[in-house]
């Protein structure tokens, strides 16, 4: 609604028919702290509360709302994502929270960025997709992380409406005297299978990771998507290479007929027993080259379990970027810059996207501050650092405490003990004074640093600093650090 | 009866071509100090081969000598650089100082040895590049028969720095691979300043190793803005009749 949308304390509630009543279906933190809940009569509610603001509920646009919603997560976090309508995700993060800094961290993103824009979210990670649902909808925290060991204990106590029963089943089950999922599953199957059918078994299954789920991951909409089916389930990774190669040939199809080129790329394994193995892939640059996608795909076949057969595979381009042709000549005379991307491909797509880089120079006087990492094929500046200062080809980060037997003010140390080692200082050249950026932080408004670059008797050369200027105490605490190692 | 040079030069071109089977010589990249590059077999490094490069005493730890050694070499080629690593402690500004441009080089930095090597080798398997380093403890024989085989096939030149946790461990230099050549680099004082002042740094290069040469000892000035190192020149030891020649050309 933009800047019309009423404010966060003004109670808002979502109306629309059941059945022939008009009754509440959502309401906001503030409707109902003031005593309305879900379910309650439309009139009633306004009845209750003076100033309510009521709007008509929209489930397609929630449902259209969710997809988009889905299809980001799956671009930001995990290739396998799925809608639990009307308002969860379910996301299989199997091997992707390592390239978030492990699980908790993950979540912590998830819900941060969800935040910024304006989302609610509760998140909950645990072994099963019925546990993590359950965990999500029950319990208070943004982020809640279930073990595995401690899966069956956790969810005994959860009540039973976090089980995915039809909606009439629960009240049923109540009036038995069931309340909590510890409960249910300590009962004999027989009698309730008799009295509600099979689903209850099915779900306390699930829930409990005893049976796996079927998951269905979404497609985000329009994107080059390729899929192949096997009448027979094949397992040898030979085979499985040889259908990688024909699905990328058909994709790479599809991408020239749009004159696109792959940026990322998944490929799903989906086995007969209802797992799927996922291999995410990206590149640098757009590209449309069959064989190089096979071989960056090929790469990672050795990490995929195909259990006791793979049923289906499909390839999803789901970053794709304008790929034009581009004529291969050089003008005469220039040398010809190889072309590099393939090899970066190949190593980020092994060692991870980050960690592969370049590094730039930054304006600035402070030498940890003076370089940034840029992606490798990040168009060349030219820009370089200046060259008449001594730099070391080690730098140590953080700056390592050393003892000294110093002058003061401006005298370089004639002694330093590093790393329990004593060197008698032959040789000094300095000092270079570097000032702290007050634009940056309050507390580097008075901070200074002199750089020595000294070379003890062996001939080792070291760069040293004093935090302070050596006379006002403001400028740092005047004690000496070892900041790097010269060649 | 003693063979004539012109007989073993014939001879030795005959073994060469045996050995390198259907590979190509991709020539060589010479120091441009006369001193150094008359020692090595080809007049220069060899381009297409794997050299592997070490520090003498502490410089076994940091590598700081020998990552500048290696950049000064890598400065004279033209093309990208691949730099593996598993510490991010290298500081670039100083490479930039030795004529290797940032916009040249890219870092990769991988968590274990293991992936480094495999870097490494991908890297000069790929052959659009100048230039691979990668920084690594241990370099066993198979692995690095494996680079210098990939290196001999692209013609891209390969260097492995050496460099250790611990002192003790550096003794593992002494082990044999199938580099090419095989140097330590250690700091010596700098040059001697008429004013208080640290000087152009000095180096002493050990050539340890050199297939089809031998080794030697060369006492160097560090590398400079274009990654040329330089014998520094003996003033104090000038022969007499440079003098001579002076007073001549003033009389």
């Amino acid at each position: 609604m933009g800047a019309s949308a009423p404010s966060l304390d003004t109670p808002l509630v979502l109306i629309g028919h059941q059945g022939r009543r008009r009754v509440v279906l959502a309401a906001d933190q503030s409707a109902r702290r003031a005593g309305l809940s879900v379910g309650m009569p439309a009139t009633k509610a306004q009845a209750l509360v003076e100033g309510l603001i009521i709007y008509d509920a929209d489930p397609e646009a929630d449902s259209d709302a969710l997809r988009k919603l889905a299809v980001w997560m799956q671009r930001h976090y995990s290739p396998l994502v799925t809608m639990h309508h009307p308002d969860g995700l379910i996301l299989d993060i199997t091997g992707v929270a390592h390239l978030f800094d492990g699980e908790t961290a993950m979540l912590k993103e998830m819900v941060r960025k969800l935040a910024a824009v304006g989302c609610g979210a509760r998140i909950a990670a645990a072994p099963s997709y019925g546990a993590a649902f359950a965990c999500a909808r029950c319990i208070a925290n943004p982020i809640f992380l279930l073990e595995g060991t401690k899966l069956a204990a956790a969810l005994d106590l959860l009540p039973i409406s976090a089980l995915r029963l039809p909606a009439e089943m629960v009240p049923a089950l109540k009036k038995l005297g069931f309340e909590r999922i510890g409960e249910l599953n300590a009962t004999a199957r027989a009698p309730l299978a008799l009295r509600f059918g099979s689903v209850i078994g099915l779900r306390l299954d699930q829930v409990y990771g005893r049976v796996t789920e079927p998951f269905d991951p979404i497609i985000p909409p329009q994107v080059p998507h390729v899929r192949r089916n096997f009448a027979e389930p094949i397992g040898a990774p030979e085979t499985i290479a040889r259908y990688v190669g024909v699905l990328v040939e058909q994709l790479a199809a599809l991408l020239e007929v749009k004159g696109l080129g792959a940026r990322k790329l998944d490929l799903l394994f989906f086995r007969v027993d209802n797992r799927i193995e996922a291999i995410r892939i990206g590149t640098s640059r757009p590209v449309r080259d069959i064989k190089r996608l096979t071989k960056l795909l090929c790469d990672k076949i050795e990490g995929v379990d195909p259990g006791f057969g793979i049923e289906t595979m499909t390839l999803t381009a789901y970053v794709a970027e304008p790929l034009a042709y581009r004529a291969s000549t050089s003008s005469l005379g220039e040398a010809e810059t190889k072309d590099v991307s393939g090899l970066i491909d190949t190593l980020s797509n092994r060692i991870g996207e980050g960690q592969l880089y370049r590094l730039t120079p930054v304006e600035s006087d402070l030498p940890e501050r003076a370089v940034k990492r840029v992606t490798p094929m990040a168009p060349a500046t030219g820009a370089n650092w200046p060259p008449h200062w001594p730099r070391p080809s080690r730098l140590l980060d953080p700056p390592e405490h050393i003892e000294t037997v110093a002058l003061l003010p401006d005298h370089p140390p004639a002694a330093f003990t590093w790393r329990g080692l004593r060197r008698r200082v032959a040789r000094a050249d300095g000092p270079e004074r570097v000032f702290g950026e007050w634009w940056k932080a309050e507390a580097e408004k008075n901070a200074v640093r002199d750089y020595f670059q000294v070379e003890d008797d062996a001939g080792e050369r070291y760069w040293l600093f004093r935090a302070g200027d050596g006379e006002d105490c403001k400028t740092g605490s005047q004690k000496w650090f070892l900041h790097g190692v010269f060649a | 009866m003693r063979a004539s040079p012109v007989q073993m030069d014939t001879l030795r071109e005959q073994i060469r071509r045996i050995e390198a089977g259907d590979r190509v010589s991709r020539g060589v990249l010479p120091f441009g100090v006369p001193d150094i590059d008359d020692r090595l077999p080809g007049g220069g490094l060899a381009l297409g081969a794997l050299h592997e490069v070490a520090g003498g005493a502490n410089g076994a730890l940091d590598g700081a000598a020998a990552a500048l050694f290696a950049a000064g070499i890598l400065a004279r080629t033209h093309g990208q650089i691949l730099w593996c690593c598993t510490r991010r402690d290298l500081f670039a500004p100083a490479l930039a100082q030795a004529g290797l441009h940032p916009d040249r080089v890219i870092y990769a930095e991988a968590g274990s040895e293991k992936a480094i090597l495999a870097c490494f080798e991908e890297g000069l398997r790929h052959g659009g590049l100048a230039g691979v380093v990668g920084e690594v403890a241990k370099l066993p024989m198979t692995p690095s028969r494996r680079l210098q085989l990939s290196a001999e096939t692209t013609g891209t030149i390969g260097i492995a720095i050496r460099r250790w946790r611990r002192q003790t461990e550096a003794a593992d230099f002494g082990q044999p691979t199938a580099s090419t050549t095989r140097w330590r680099v250690t700091a010596l004082p700098s040059s001697p300043l008429l004013v208080p002042g640290v000087g152009r740094p000095r180096w002493l290069v050990e050539l340890i190793r050199a297939r089809a040469g031998e080794c030697a000892d060369f006492e160097v000035e560090a590398c400079d803005q274009e990654g040329r190192i330089a014998i520094p020149a003996k003033l104090v030891h000038r022969p007499a009749e440079a003098d001579d020649g002076r007073q001549r050309a003033i009389a």
